[in-house]
């Protein structure tokens, strides 16, 4: 059978507008909503934060970011994130590996109570370990806690004047614990996707345990492990409710960097709270910036900071 | 699977399962679940009476309804232009697209305290944004409306609640938006739907479980949110304290076992949100890939 010729006359469309687009004018009407509510909601806060730090001039601002009350308060926050960062490292690529490349049973609970810290109150975060630590808890400071369940370590904490709550270990703890998730949470479902072969196949060809780990996994979750770390750093660097709860604020002590916000804003020193919040927000831009950078460079990282990892996920 | 049958022996290609297994569940013990178990055992040492007097007081209930109503209606808005923005993020194109993109995660990175101070600055009666709504000037004076003050009262906490949950339903929506196959969007062009239409019966459905998800993640950030609310509310009990603010007040005065049956209140909400959450997104997932592969 002859091929009949299939080629109608088309007429072009004065409108070049497809059936699956909206009307400009929606559409513009569509593009003003979001914006104004982007507007409205993230530009003017993030421009008036740097507005109100710059009240007063550039010389009052440096003078109040360079206060030694404000140095001390970066240099608790930087310890508080330099030692729950690598923490929580460790422990997300420990967690990932054994739930992604191994099945067994109550995988889906454990996955359930790592995502924990994230669905609890901040306030809570803090409260727990007071419980704990507290002058009353079950590890308190104390010699006539309520319930002495470990004297001996009690009494080593009396000895060497230890105090963990309304101090810096207490402060570390709260941040590990809000900060918990973040690093797990990227790499497991990256790991799932990326499966077990490229592991089994370094395994078969004689790489050891450690080898393989270096040479193979490591490589291939960079992306995810980068992504992971710059999430639990901000958080780290800007928790306020459960650190709030468990140091003294102790100015020069144990005071972070938003615990100084709040002392400079509760004493009517508007301007000098907007400076050091302003070295926050600075903080913000850059993990935004270096955020957008890791996505870009690998795509399925998008969004997965808002959306706990899917459960019963196969490979 | 990492295990492979050889007659009655399972091998482990793989090392390091029970290193890492222990290491995981020593880790997650020792930082979160003895911690929380504190909370419920400290609240099984009170009786049921001063365990209902603390959960039920009037200024309790007032905190919850405080707390729950604010949370909602910054949720439902958020579900609202999150949408919005998810949709013209992925369908249209204008300038500074890419700006917006990045700056929607900007609650998350934004520490709460600044976000605090701030939006109770701008929303303040002299704030760059509160002055149009003010007593003194704005624009409904003009049309003869009563002035609204927004930070220090109820409509404060729900805008510091609303930039909070900001995030969430954009970046449930926009994968899923992202990914929706244009033919069935045609094949509805084709038989004759309008784009309303299309819209309502094709699309929506199929971002709902993902909307809903958005919801319900915006909603549980929402309902545990201390550090915003804190400065822009006035805090004063039965009008404008959250719960959270609740307990942190009760932790101020050493009432510890108070602090902490309203803390076991709250944890059980939020385990009950957990659960929702998780099963929204096990739909979500089900559904995105069964319509669409």
């Amino acid at each position: 059978m002859t091929p009949v010729a299939t080629t109608f006359p088309v007429r072009p469309r004065a409108s070049h507008r497809r059936s699956t687009n909206e009307p400009p004018l929606v559409r513009g009407l569509l593009i003003t909503v979001a914006l104004v509510f982007i507007a409205l909601f993230l530009v003017i806060p993030l421009v008036s934060v740097f507005a109100q730090a710059l009240n007063k001039g550039l010389g009052f601002y440096f003078q109040t970011i360079t206060d030694p009350l404000a140095l001390s308060a970066v240099r608790l926050t930087l310890i508080a994130a330099g030692i729950s960062v690598p923490l929580n490292c460790v422990f997300g690529v420990a967690a990932a590996w054994t739930i992604a490349k191994f099945d067994f049973r109550g995988k889906s609970i454990l996955l359930t109570l790592i995502d924990l810290p994230f669905s609890i109150s901040p306030v809570i975060s803090g409260l727990v370990y007071v419980l704990i630590f507290g002058a009353q808890g079950w590890l308190g400071h104390y010699e006539n806690a309520d319930h002495p369940w470990f004297p001996w370590f009690q009494n080593w904490l009396n000895a060497h004047d230890i105090k963990i709550i309304f101090a810096v270990p207490g402060i570390v703890l709260a941040t590990i614990f809000v900060t918990f998730p973040f690093v797990a949470r990227e790499l497991i479902p990256l790991m799932q996707a990326q499966g077990r072969t490229e592991e089994e196949a370094a395994r078969v060809l004689g790489a050891s345990g450690w080898q393989m780990f270096w040479r193979v996994t490591l490589p291939n979750i960079k992306w995810g492990l980068l992504y992971g770390v710059i999430l639990c750093n901000a958080r780290a660097m800007g928790e306020f409710g459960a650190v709030s709860v468990v140091s003294g604020h102790i100015r020069g002590q144990t005071n972070t960097i938003p615990l100084h916000v709040e002392i400079l804003y509760n004493e009517y020193n508007f301007t000098g709270a907007f400076a050091v919040a302003s070295l926050l927000a600075f903080l913000a831009l850059i993990t935004l910036a270096l955020k957008t950078w890791v996505e870009y460079r690998n795509v399925e990282l998008r969004g997965t900071a808002f959306t706990p990892v899917p459960i019963g996920k196969k490979q | 699977m990492a295990t492979r049958q050889t007659g009655a022996k399972r091998i482990r290609v793989l090392p390091g399962f029970k290193l890492t297994l222990g290491y995981t569940l020593l880790y997650l013990s020792l930082i979160v679940l003895i911690p929380l178990a504190a909370a419920f055992v400290k609240t099984s040492t009170l009786s049921w009476a001063q365990f209902s007097h603390v959960v039920f007081s009037p200024q309790a209930m007032a905190s919850y309804r405080l707390s729950f109503g604010a949370s909602l209606f910054a949720a439902l808005v958020n579900a609202v232009f999150g949408l919005i923005v998810a949709w013209v993020l992925v369908r249209y194109n204008f300038f500074g697209k890419k700006i917006v993109d990045a700056l929607v995660d900007l609650p998350f990175a934004l520490p709460t305290a600044v976000a605090g101070i701030t939006l109770a600055t701008l929303y303040a009666e002299n704030g760059w944004i509160g002055q149009f709504f003010s007593s003194t000037s704005g624009w409904h004076l003009y049309l003869h409306l009563p002035a609204i003050k927004i930070s220090f009262t109820r409509l404060g906490i729900f805008v510091a609640l609303t930039f909070i949950g900001l995030p969430f339903v954009v970046r449930t929506v926009q994968p899923v938006l992202e990914d929706f196959d244009s033919e069935i969007e045609e094949a509805a062009a084709s038989l004759g739907a309008n784009r309303w239409q299309a819209f309502w019966r094709i699309i929506l459905p199929t971002l709902t479980p993902a909307l809903l998800t958005g919801f319900a993640l915006a909603f549980a950030r929402a309902l545990g949110e201390y550090g915003s609310v804190v400065f822009i509310s006035s805090n004063i009990p039965m009008k404008t304290q959250i719960t959270p603010l609740l307990i942190m007040t009760k932790l101020e005065e050493f009432d510890y076992p108070g602090a902490t049956a309203l803390a076991v209140v709250m944890l059980v909400v939020s385990f009950v949100l957990l659960l929702a959450i998780n099963l929204l997104q096990w739909w979500s997932n089900r559904y995105h890939t069964s319509s669409l592969s």
